[in-house]
């Protein structure tokens, strides 16, 4: 099976749309760092937030009142991918549309204050209206409500590199030919807590910039949003080929996981590597993969405009390989070393396959190659 | 029926292989034996304190036979989640059953993963407690961490996909690894489900007063909710021809999967039961058996009252009161996205053993759901056919068939 992108949606800290944020990412902006308080005002952390003008073609819909972030943010990515692809809610057949989710972090922000009732004030504090919206899958139940999905959907849950397993997982469903599309979501939202965490596992920066490939990483920015693609048998982006991904067991091992996945899916040495480096301890190592196995590529990663968004980078890196296939420009790598030796710039032949790699900072890696 | 369409390729799916860790026992003698005595494991809450909950009770693995079970001792045993340690005590036991299954890929449920590492690391924080331990908690925290666990104990390199569909997850991830080896994907695929206890989703399901102060009595009129339980099971799942070509001893086999989703509410079924009695014939289509195939079904039954008379009505619309049906919950809690698994399980030792489980607690029909319940004692009673229901928060609704191998 072979699927095709057929549409795309995106809502990031650079606004939403994929033409819009295109646009932010050729002209080599990054997004703005907000102050991130925990619950006293204090310990501050910086992270890029989506913007409420961001969400302004979000669709009414009753589960979406109380609905979290990461929620809001699926449901205005997957319809906006929907209406790229000229699929009109109401005219699908919604039996015959797949749903996949990807998700790291989940709904961190009602899991945080569900707890903290329970930490503070005792079990019976706790609020059932809340609860529900802890669960991993809730982000996809309001959106199969919002589009009357009747047929699968499976919520997948992992680090960075979840969004290609999605894919691949698209890919494996359109195996059936019950279905015509499947809408692919990832989706983060990003907290105090998350930032907390992630910096008391030394791996976020207190400010901006995120400056990859550094000899010595300094650290990420989280971010949040999401991104979704409709793999459908026709469009004007092939997935020609998805691997299932690895795992790696330690840091020192990452880059020769990276390397096995790049492997079983590059194809040609005229392609371009979107890659995930953000800051951190998978600079190195994807750098090292992508020398070992595609030594001519031209090397980005979106990372230092958009911040890591988890979930979401995954489908986010994805979108981006595809404009730069069908617009065939890359936008500007950002904050790279001066002695970076790859280039960021398309070379003048038409270049026809991208490889998209997500080595994620909880032990997994995935890849896949996009062809025009 | 909307899971109609043609399948690319339509292999057969052999069971190769598996393993149990619950509070039924370790593995599958004791859950045999367990379910052969129709034993009541349910228990005193002692992880976290559940004196401010209405329910106090749920099934629990006791954690020096877990470590055991495990075996894993030492830095690496503290170091683990025991979400970890049930993955890899039931992986052992599918190994020990045929080591030379190596599966490409790897398909599992869960609902919380390692969620008591994180409820440690709130506390610690809330506490301005030593947060010395803070990384090592949140690296082990991830969901998916006690799959890789696992792979990277058996020394098994290759992908690992989790699916958290709520409680649905285990049986969508068997679901998920039938329909990637029928369609002609993969050849061999381990999957399985897995969840321990933890205090945030005990309180949750206490919060929503889906848990019950009383016995869980699934189907009975008087039921009042569901007791949670913890553990995990695997399946080892390979392409027949595969299978019978190196020997392997063939346990049964997956035949049909369906999966729906009703978008009735976030976390109530559908009364008119329309999203399982979907899961369920499209599982039975897939099968290409008619509702009087069935020998068995294994009820998601919860015992909560929307549950049961959704799933009730379901059941009673597709098979009448023609089919035994148990929910083993009442047995051993609701174990979330480790239940869909343990109970595909407990099908597998029904066919083998021409045993029905029992519906533990049961003392009076409820009227409106007319169901041959297996109520209270084991029954023999030959099995060639079992369907298994699962159904989650989210409206997700998943029902997998397997059957004896038939004899050629």
């Amino acid at each position: 099976m072979s699927g095709h992108i057929a549409g795309m949606g995106w809502i990031t800290p650079l606004g939403a749309g994929v033409a819009e944020v295109w646009d932010c990412l050729q002209r080599g902006e990054e997004a703005v760092a907000e102050t991130v308080l925990d619950q006293n005002g204090s310990n501050p952390y910086c992270a890029f937030r989506v913007p409420v003008s961001a969400l302004k073609e979000l669709p009414v819909h009753p589960r979406l009142r109380r609905a979290s972030a990461i929620s809001r943010f699926a449901a205005a990515a997957g319809t906006a991918a929907l209406r790229d692809a000229r699929w009109n809610i109401g005219e699908i057949d919604t039996s015959r549309v797949a749903l996949i989710f990807a998700i790291s972090n989940g709904g961190v922000i009602y899991t945080k204050r569900f707890y903290h009732d329970i930490v503070a004030s005792g079990a019976e504090a706790a609020s059932p209206l809340l609860f529900p919206e802890t669960v991993f899958n809730a982000p996809a139940s309001h959106l199969a409500a919002l589009l009357g999905v009747t047929g699968p959907s499976y919520t997948l849950v992992g680090d960075g590199a979840v969004g290609l397993s999605a894919i691949n997982m698209a890919e494996d469903l359109m195996r059936n030919e019950a279905f015509e599309c499947c809408l692919v979501v990832g989706a983060e939202e990003t907290d105090w807590l998350l930032c907390d965490a992630y910096a008391k596992w030394r791996l976020l920066r207190s400010q901006p910039p995120i400056e990859p490939f550094a000899t010595r990483p300094k650290g990420m920015i989280l971010s949040e949003g999401a991104g979704a693609i409709v793999v459908a048998r026709e469009g004007a982006i092939q997935i020609k080929a998805t691997h299932p991904g690895a795992y790696y067991r330690n840091r020192t091992e990452l880059a020769q996981t990276a390397e096995f996945v790049l492997r079983a899916t590059a194809e040609s040495s005229e392609s371009f590597v979107v890659a995930s480096a953000n800051g951190t301890f998978i600079d190195a190592a994807e750098r090292v993969a992508v020398q070992r196995v595609m030594p001519k590529a031209q090397l980005y990663t979106p990372k230092p405009s958009l911040g890591e968004s988890v979930g979401a980078s995954g489908l986010w890196q994805v979108i981006v390989a595809a404009k730069a296939l069908s617009t065939q420009t890359l936008p500007p790598l950002l904050r790279a070393p001066a002695n970076f030796a790859f280039s960021s710039s398309l070379s003048s032949r038409p270049t026809t396959e991208a490889v998209i790699l997500s080595s994620g900072l909880n032990q997994q890696v995935a890849a896949l190659c996009l062809a025009t | 029926m909307t899971f109609s369409g043609k399948i690319v390729k339509n292999r057969r799916v052999a069971i190769v292989a598996a393993g149990v860790v619950s509070p039924l026992g370790m593995g599958l003698p004791e859950t045999l034996e367990s379910l052969r005595v129709g034993r009541d494991c349910i228990t005193p809450v002692s992880r976290f304190p559940v004196d401010r909950c209405r329910c106090k009770t749920a099934g629990q693995i006791e954690d020096q036979a877990l470590r055991t079970a495990s075996g894993i001792e030492g830095r690496r045993g503290k170091r683990l989640h025991r979400a970890s340690h049930m993955v890899v005590a039931a992986l052992r036991e599918a190994f020990a059953q045929d080591s030379k299954f190596r599966p490409q890929t790897t398909v599992f449920g869960t609902t919380s993963g390692g969620m008591s590492f994180g409820e440690q690391y709130y506390r610690s924080l809330q506490a301005n407690a030593s947060l010395r331990r803070t990384p090592g908690l949140i690296a082990n925290y991830p969901p998916q961490k006690p799959v890789i666990d696992g792979l990277e104990t058996f020394g098994i390199s290759g992908p690992c996909q989790v699916i958290a569909n709520a409680c649905a997850s285990g049986t969508n991830a068997i679901g998920h690894a039938f329909d990637c080896i029928r369609s002609g994907g993969y050849d061999r695929v381990l999957t399985g489900g897995y969840d321990a206890l933890s205090e945030l989703v005990f309180v949750g399901f206490d919060s929503l007063q889906a848990s019950t102060p009383d016995k869980c009595r699934p189907f009975d009129r008087e039921r009042s909710g569901m007791v949670l339980g913890e553990g995990a099971a695997v399946i080892a799942l390979e392409e027949m021809n595969s299978a019978l070509d190196r020997g392997a001893n063939i346990l049964g086999e997956v035949t049909g999967y369906g999966i729906s989703t009703d978008n009735h509410h976030l976390t109530q079924p559908d009364p008119s039961g329309i999203g399982p009695k979907r899961a369920m014939q499209q599982a039975l289509d897939r099968a290409g058996i008619e509702a009087d195939g069935v020998d068995y079904i294994n009820a998601h039954g919860t015992a909560t009252p929307f549950n049961d008379a959704a799933e009730g009505v379901a059941m009673a619309a597709l098979f009448g009161d023609r089919v035994a049906v148990s929910s083993t919950k009442a047995m051993m809690g609701h174990s979330l996205g480790a239940a869909g698994a343990i109970e595909a399980v407990v099908c597998i030792l029904a066919m083998q053993h021409d045993m029905l489980p029992p519906n533990l607690n049961f003392r009076e029909t409820d009227e409106a759901i007319a169901l041959d319940i297996v109520a209270n004692r084991t029954r023999s009673a030959s099995i060639n056919t079992t369907l298994s229901n699962s159904f989650g928060f989210g409206g997700t609704n998943a029902s997998i068939v397997m059957r004896k191998k038939a004899h050629e």
